[in-house]
C-alpha cells in the first residue's frame, strides 16, 4: 500500500495507538486477575468481609 | 414498593459487578468489530484528502482520541459531582477508574497530532492555543492520578480529587474555543453548526472509528471499575484479617 511521502508518520501514528492501547488492555486484564487471585487467597484462609459473615450466620 | 431510579438500582457494587461482567464481552466484541470496519474503510474505501493526501488518514485515530480525551474528562467531572453532591457509592469508583484511561487517550491525541503536524506544519510541536490547552488537560489527568495516590485515606482522596476534577472542567470550553484564538489548528469540521465540512466518503470512516473507540472506552471503563471494586474488597478483607489477628493476639483477661 503506497501512502505517499509521509507514510512513516501515518504508520507511526497507528503503531503508537495500537501499542499503547494493547498495553492498557493488558494492564487492566492483569490487574483484574491479580486482585481476584489475592481475594481468593485470603478467602481460602478463612478471611471474610463482615457482610459475608453476616450472611453466612443466618 | 418504592420506585428506584436507574442509578439507585445499580448503586450496589455487587449488582454492578454482575451487570458489568455480562456487558463486558459484548462491549469488547462490538468495539473490535467497529474498529475493524473503521480501519478497513479508512485504508481501503476513503479517498486521500485533496490537500493533505494520505496523511489525512491520521485523522481516523487522532480525532477519536481527541474526542475521548474531552468526553472522559467530562465523565470524571460528572462522576465527581455525583460523589460530592449525592454521595453515590459508584461515583468515586467511576472517576478513579476513568482517569488513567483518559490520560492514555489524551497522550494518544497529543502524539498522533504531533505526527500529523510534522508533515503538515513542518514541526512536531508549537505553543499553539489548541495544542497547549490539550497538554494542560493531560497534566490535569496526571494531577488527578497523583493527588489521589498521594493520600492514604480513601475517602479524603476521593473528595479532594473530585473537587479538583470539578474545578478543572473549565479546561473543556478553553480547548473547544482555542481554535478561534489565532491557532494554527484547523476549525471543527464535524461538530459545527449546520452540516459537517467533510465529504461523506471521509466522514463515515471517521464516525465509525469514533463510535468504535467510544465503545472500546466503555469496555475499558467497565473493566477498570470492576478492578477498583475488587481492590476495595481486597482492602476490606486485609483489614478484617488484621482485626482478627490482633483480636487473637490480645491477652485474655
Amino acid at each position: 500500500m503506497d501512502l505517499g511521502p509521509h507514510a512513516v508518520y501515518i504508520w507511526a501514528s497507528y503503531a503508537v495507538v495500537a501499542v499503547v492501547l494493547a498495553v492498557l488492555i493488558g494492564w487492566l486484564v492483569f490487574d483484574g486477575r491479580r486482585q481476584q487471585r489475592l481475594i481468593d487467597e485470603l478467602e481460602a484462609r478463612g478471611v471474610r468481609r463482615r457482610s459475608s459473615r453476616g450472611t453466612e450466620a443466618h | 414498593m418504592a420506585m428506584q431510579t436507574l442509578t439507585q438500582r445499580f448503586a450496589n457494587p455487587t449488582r454492578f459487578m454482575a451487570l458489568a461482567a455480562r456487558l463486558l464481552p459484548w462491549a469488547s466484541a462490538l468495539a473490535a468489530a467497529l474498529i475493524a470496519v473503521g480501519l478497513y474503510m479508512a485504508f481501503f474505501t476513503a479517498p486521500p484528502d485533496y490537500q493533505q493526501g494520505h496523511t489525512a488518514k491520521i485523522m481516523y485515530v487522532h480525532v477519536p482520541a481527541a474526542w475521548l480525551s474531552m468526553f472522559i474528562y467530562a465523565l470524571i467531572a460528572a462522576s465527581s459531582f455525583g460523589l460530592l453532591v449525592f454521595r453515590h457509592p459508584l461515583a468515586d469508583v467511576s472517576a478513579k477508574a476513568a482517569a488513567p484511561i483518559g490520560a492514555v487517550f489524551t497522550f494518544l491525541c497529543l502524539v498522533t497530532g504531533s505526527l500529523w503536524g510534522k508533515p503538515m506544519w513542518g514541526a512536531f510541536w508549537a505553543w499553539d492555543p489548541r495544542l497547549t490547552s490539550v497538554l494542560i488537560l493531560f497534566f490535569l489527568y496526571l494531577g488527578l492520578i497523583a493527588l489521589r495516590s498521594s493520600i492514604e485515606d480513601e475517602q479524603l482522596a476521593g473528595n479532594l480529587t473530585a473537587i479538583l476534577a470539578v474545578v478543572g472542567i473549565v479546561i473543556l470550553p478553553i480547548i473547544r474555543f482555542s481554535v478561534d484564538w489565532n491557532s494554527i489548528h484547523q476549525q471543527p469540521s464535524v461538530s459545527r453548526i449546520g452540516m459537517p465540512a467533510i465529504h461523506p466518503s471521509i466522514l463515515w470512516p471517521l464516525l465509525v472509528m469514533a463510535v468504535g473507540m467510544t465503545v472500546l472506552f466503555a469496555a475499558l471503563h467497565l473493566k477498570a471499575m470492576r478492578n477498583e471494586i475488587l481492590r476495595r474488597r481486597l482492602k476490606t478483607l486485609r483489614m478484617a484479617e488484621v482485626q482478627t489477628a490482633s483480636g487473637l493476639a490480645q491477652p485474655a483477661e
